[in-house]
């Protein structure tokens, strides 16, 4: 039953591969997510029991949570894909930046490799082998690549060639830190991460080590991590919306997923300060370029990548710091791939409003789009952590958790990072909304229909709806969900 | 069987140097060929004998995927993208090759602090799979040519693989052909892609893929 | 009995090494399907010259005239040291490889200072092609000589090449294979044979040696073309040594195999030469460092 979550989507897949009929096609991802979303449900409340060891693949807490945020975002996207596809699927497009003519790709290559995404990623967040996720994030990168070259013109190829030649590899060093993984364990751990935690004591201390390292160069060449980001802004920027919001809402925190593992394995072998260290390095690093990349960003949906790499830093950060910070990092988690799922699927509609990427052409959103002007700011408001959207409260809680552990240097650093972002941001989200003052004479507003289309407007209204409501409201349950999940992946 | 490991080290060096030093993308995919072909000529030299038919299995799917599968995608986009050789790379081949020397030394070094936990047999096995996966590294890095670049990649997976052998991990057959599938699924799209790029671009000279930056 | 043998080596290379010229020339003609050369023609020519004049030019000087008789003199040196498979050679002595490198590099020397001393530009040319290639290809003789010493423990060529196939043959193995490969390379390299330089060329933008050399005539074209086989007979009989697994200890056996072997590498370079074509310029310091880095291999596995 725990695999069906990765067979439904892998079955309607190579089944949109196959049929011809349009509308059945689409149809298929909108049942793919609510499929999925009511296996994860059902999961949720019936794996009571923990992972047996030996065991290839199972749920834990940390899985689970990484599992519910994808299926979730899944779903709103699936959504917005239907009605996209309806409307853009046919018809030759007009570049935005260039000008020129260009085709889609096949829409079935598309809806097929967004199930096939679905599938890898689930495997990622259910398995319980070393080799098995490593064989499922390399899966993820593969059937992604069509995805963001499904505007078929020069740049969304080179794109697509940055993001694969750089996440694959990446991902052959992770695979080299399997292999030290193992000899770690002395050929009888084989991978098996409850074998490995289980066992930590007597695993080769240095082999962990230069594991770890390995995993983490690895697979955060995946996640985004500075200096390994490279291809984040270009993928990012060049696919289609609803494609960022899945790569940055659910491909982001299943490569974390990954070192999160190591990092539970060096944990549990008493190695736990020396990969916590090195987290909260690259989280402070990652957070560091992402806001300098982000003051003098003329093209928004770059601004949102590099946002993102702030956030998967900002995740790592408080793994890294652990404790209460881990507890935050996992409500981040969560809300940051709902908000930044929010904004490319906003940041969609006014790419489509306005025919432009450059945040210079677009103006007076709130008069053009009211309710994607409203969107747009509320969603700003909620990734730089304001009040009252969950993301303060996932950063707070980080930032008590670091006050907690008296790592005051760090809490420096990242509330200083954080107001350098919101300042960058502010400088380009509000001038898109409001305009500039003294502009008002010269407003005119696009040609296109600007009224949002319901199969936009509805996945953005919850997913704000759900941010709102996690800042306003976290039940105990999920509290103590969180914390599960945050010791699980190492947090002591 | 100590005879079987100098040949199959030394094999694996001399064909990363001349990985480095060649130009022609036809002996590029060739070395890869006889580098897989060695990879698996020595899993299967380091088991003990009988052969467990499973390991007899996974060599040779190993040596069907990247011995022929493999380099005929590779082939097949070379022509269909024109190209034979590279063109003027980023780092010239002598200077490469002299690069390659000292990545060598470094991969001796770099395993000079771990010798008391390797076993003697792979005293030099793991330098030589080390140097192996940064001789894919370079290439990857310092080669304008796109498929080039797959070829360094391919490379890469193969030092990976070598340290497998090296540390004679035992990984179960389902993640192996995992492993497998995905390096093949890889190269596939990696072609596909290669062959959009000449389709679109007219050149697959990656080092004029520049027009996204900030 | 090793005294005599070292003599009778050396006897047999100063009388024999014209003979290597022929025997290339032979397979090349062979190859080509033609008559070819009798085998003693280069004896025939180097008798020829002896008994001719020479003419100097105005603008050179005693440099000219000294750069074939220093030429000669120190590869006979070189000779006198060069082992004769596992024999060492009649002067040798500890640490006696560094002095030949040394004796072949005065030799080159003399005969780029002579070609300076023309004042044409035709010999600078040359001079400056040669001694570019002689960058590299001394520091691999070096290095290969380096890791056969460090693999030996031995540290004069006669203790070197006794050593080599008699200790633990196992663990050199490799190492002679490559090592082998290199000293080919630079045997090509250092004799300005194909792939490096083409001997029959006389056109301006291919040649090398031969341009450094165009200027002599009579006994010091005579002396120049000794001196040239003598030192493919010395790079002959290092390939030799350490590609030939044989060392049986009886002297006659040894230096029978010795002069088969060189012989049969005479025999390997005429193949190779009608084999392949001349690299381009720019493609020839790609070999030599091809063959560096072989060596590097050869010496961290030996250090290892």
């Amino acid at each position: 039953m725990l695999m069906s979550v990765v067979l439904i989507p892998l079955a309607l897949g190579l089944l949109a591969l196959a049929i011809p009929w349009k509308g059945l096609r689409r149809g298929l991802l909108i049942i793919g997510g609510v499929s999925h979303g009511i296996m994860t449900v059902v999961l949720a409340l019936v794996q009571k029991t923990p992972p047996t060891a030996g065991a290839w693949i199972g749920l834990d807490a940390t899985g689970l949570l990484f599992l519910s945020i994808t299926s979730a975002l899944f779903l709103a996207v699936a959504v917005y894909t239907v009605g996209y596809l309806g409307r853009d699927s046919d018809r030759r497009v007009r570049d935005s930046v260039e000008g020129f003519l260009f085709r889609n790709e096949p829409e079935a290559i598309f809806i097929a490799c967004l199930l096939f995404f679905l599938a890898s990623m689930s495997m990622v967040c259910i398995s319980r082998d070393m080799g098995l996720l490593w064989v499922a994030i390399e899966a993820t990168t593969l059937v992604s690549a069509p995805l963001i070259s499904f505007h078929s013109h020069h740049r969304s190829l080179e794109a697509t060639w940055k993001y694969l030649l750089i996440c694959s590899v990446g991902i052959a060093l992770a695979l080299l830190g399997n292999y030290f993984l193992a000899y770690a364990g002395h050929g009888k751990t084989h991978l098996k991460l409850d074998n490995l935690i289980a066992g930590a004591a007597t695993l080769d201390k240095a082999w962990l080590k230069a594991a770890f390292l390995m995993l983490l160069v690895g697979y955060g060449t995946k996640m985004g991590m500075v200096p390994m980001h490279t291809w984040l802004p270009d993928a990012h920027s060049e696919a289609p919306s609803m494609v960022s919001a899945l790569l940055s809402g659910a491909l982001l925190n299943c490569a974390f997923l990954g070192i999160l593992r190591g990092h539970s394995i060096l944990s549990a072998a008493g190695l736990g300060l020396f990969s916590g260290e090195l987290l909260v390095f690259f989280g402070m690093l990652s957070m560091a370029v992402a806001a300098a990349f982000m003051i003098r960003q003329t093209d928004y949906k770059r601004m949102l990548a590099y946002s993102s790499i702030e956030h998967m830093g900002i995740l790592a950060l408080g793994v890294g710091i652990g404790g209460l910070a881990g507890t935050g990092a996992m409500l981040h988690a969560v809300n940051h791939s709902l908000t930044k799922g929010m904004l490319f699927l906003v940041s969609g509609h006014i790419l489509f409003t306005y025919g432009s990427k450059k945040t210079d052409d677009v103006r007076h959103l709130i008069k053009t789009a009211p309710l994607t002007g409203i969107l747009w700011v509320a969603g700003f408001l909620a990734i730089t952590g304001a009040p009252p959207f969950g993301t303060f409260l996932s950063e707070v809680t980080i930032l008590k958790g670091m006050l907690e552990s008296g790592r005051w240097f760090v809490a420096v650093g990242y509330s200083l990072v954080l107001g350098v972002i919101f300042i960058a941001m502010a400088r380009i989200v509000i001038p898109m909304a409001f305009g500039l003052p003294g502009q008002e004479k010269s407003f005119e507003p696009p040609p296109v229909n600007q009224r949002a289309p319901i199969w936009f407007a509805g996945p953005a209204i919850a997913m704000a709806a759900v941010i709102l409501a996690l800042g306003l409201y976290i039940p105990g349950i999920v509290w103590n969900f969180l914390g599960q999940a945050a010791a699980l992946a190492g947090g002591f | 069987m100590n005879m079987w490991t100098d040949i199959f080290i030394l094999g694996l060096v001399l064909t990363d140097f001349y990985l480095l030093a060649t130009s022609r993308l036809a002996a590029v995919i060739q070395t890869t060929v006889f580098q897989a072909l060695a990879l698996s000529a020595f899993m299967l030299t380091m088991a003990d004998r009988p052969w467990p038919l499973l390991l007899v299995f996974l060599a040779l799917v190993t040596l069907t995927v990247k011995g022929v599968v493999l380099p005929w995608l590779l082939r097949r986009a070379m022509r269909e993208a024109g190209v034979q050789r590279e063109i003027e790379p980023i780092v010239g081949y002598s200077a490469s090759v002299l690069i390659g020397m000292v990545l060598l030394g470094l991969s001796f070094i770099i395993f000079t602090p771990l010798k008391a936990s390797i076993s003697h047999e792979s005293a030099f096995l793991l330098p030589a799979a080390l140097f192996t996966t940064l001789t894919g590294l370079m290439m990857i890095v310092s080669r304008k040519n796109a498929l080039t670049q797959v070829a360094g990649y391919l490379v890469m997976e193969n030092g990976v693989y070598a340290f497998g052998a090296a540390l004679a991990v035992e990984e179960p057959l389902l993640v192996e052909m995992g492993v497998l599938l995905d390096v093949f699924v890889a190269v596939f799209v990696m072609g596909i892609t290669v062959y959009q790029i000449s389709r679109e671009f007219d050149h697959i000279d990656t080092d004029r893929l520049s027009e996204l930056k900030d | 009995m090793n005294i005599m043998a070292s003599i009778v080596h050396l006897f047999l290379a100063l009388i024999l090494s014209p003979l290597l010229m022929g025997i290339i020339n032979r397979t090349k003609a062979i190859f080509a399907g033609r008559k070819g050369q009798p085998l003693l023609q280069p004896y025939y020519d180097l008798i020829k010259l002896i008994k001719k004049g020479s003419v100097y030019s105005a603008t050179s000087s005693w440099v000219f005239r000294l750069g074939p008789v220093i030429g000669l003199a120190s590869v006979i040196v070189a000779i006198t040291i060069c082992p004769a498979g596992g024999f060492g050679g009649m002067l040798s002595f500890t640490g006696d490889f560094i002095f030949m490198a040394y004796a072949l590099g005065l030799m080159r020397f003399v005969t780029v200072l002579a070609a300076l001393d023309t004042g044409s530009a035709f010999e600078g040319m040359g001079a400056s092609r040669e001694v570019q290639f002689a960058i590299i290809a001394e520091v691999v003789l070096l290095l290969g000589l380096a890791v056969l010493a460090i693999g030996t423990k031995e540290i004069s060529l006669a203790g070197i090449y006794a050593g080599l196939w008699t200790n633990s043959v196992s663990s050199l193995g490799p190492v002679a294979v490559l090592v082998a490969f290199a000293f080919l390379i630079v045997l090509l390299t250092e004799n300005a044979r194909i792939p490096v330089d083409d001997p029959n060329t006389h056109l301006e933008l291919t040649m090398i040696h031969e341009v450094m050399v165009l200027d002599h005539g009579g006994v010091d074209l005579a002396f120049i073309q000794y001196g040239a086989s003598l030192k493919l007979w010395l790079f002959s009989a290092l390939l030799t040594g350490i590609a030939i697994p044989l060392r049986t200890g009886l002297p006659l056996t040894d230096m029978a195999v010795n002069i088969i072997g060189i012989l049969a590498v005479a025999v390997l370079v005429g193949i190779i030469e009608s084999g392949m074509a001349r690299l381009r310029l720019l493609h020839v310091p790609q070999m030599l460092v091809t063959a560096l880095s072989v060596t590097v291999a050869a010496l961290l596995w030996i250090l290892r």
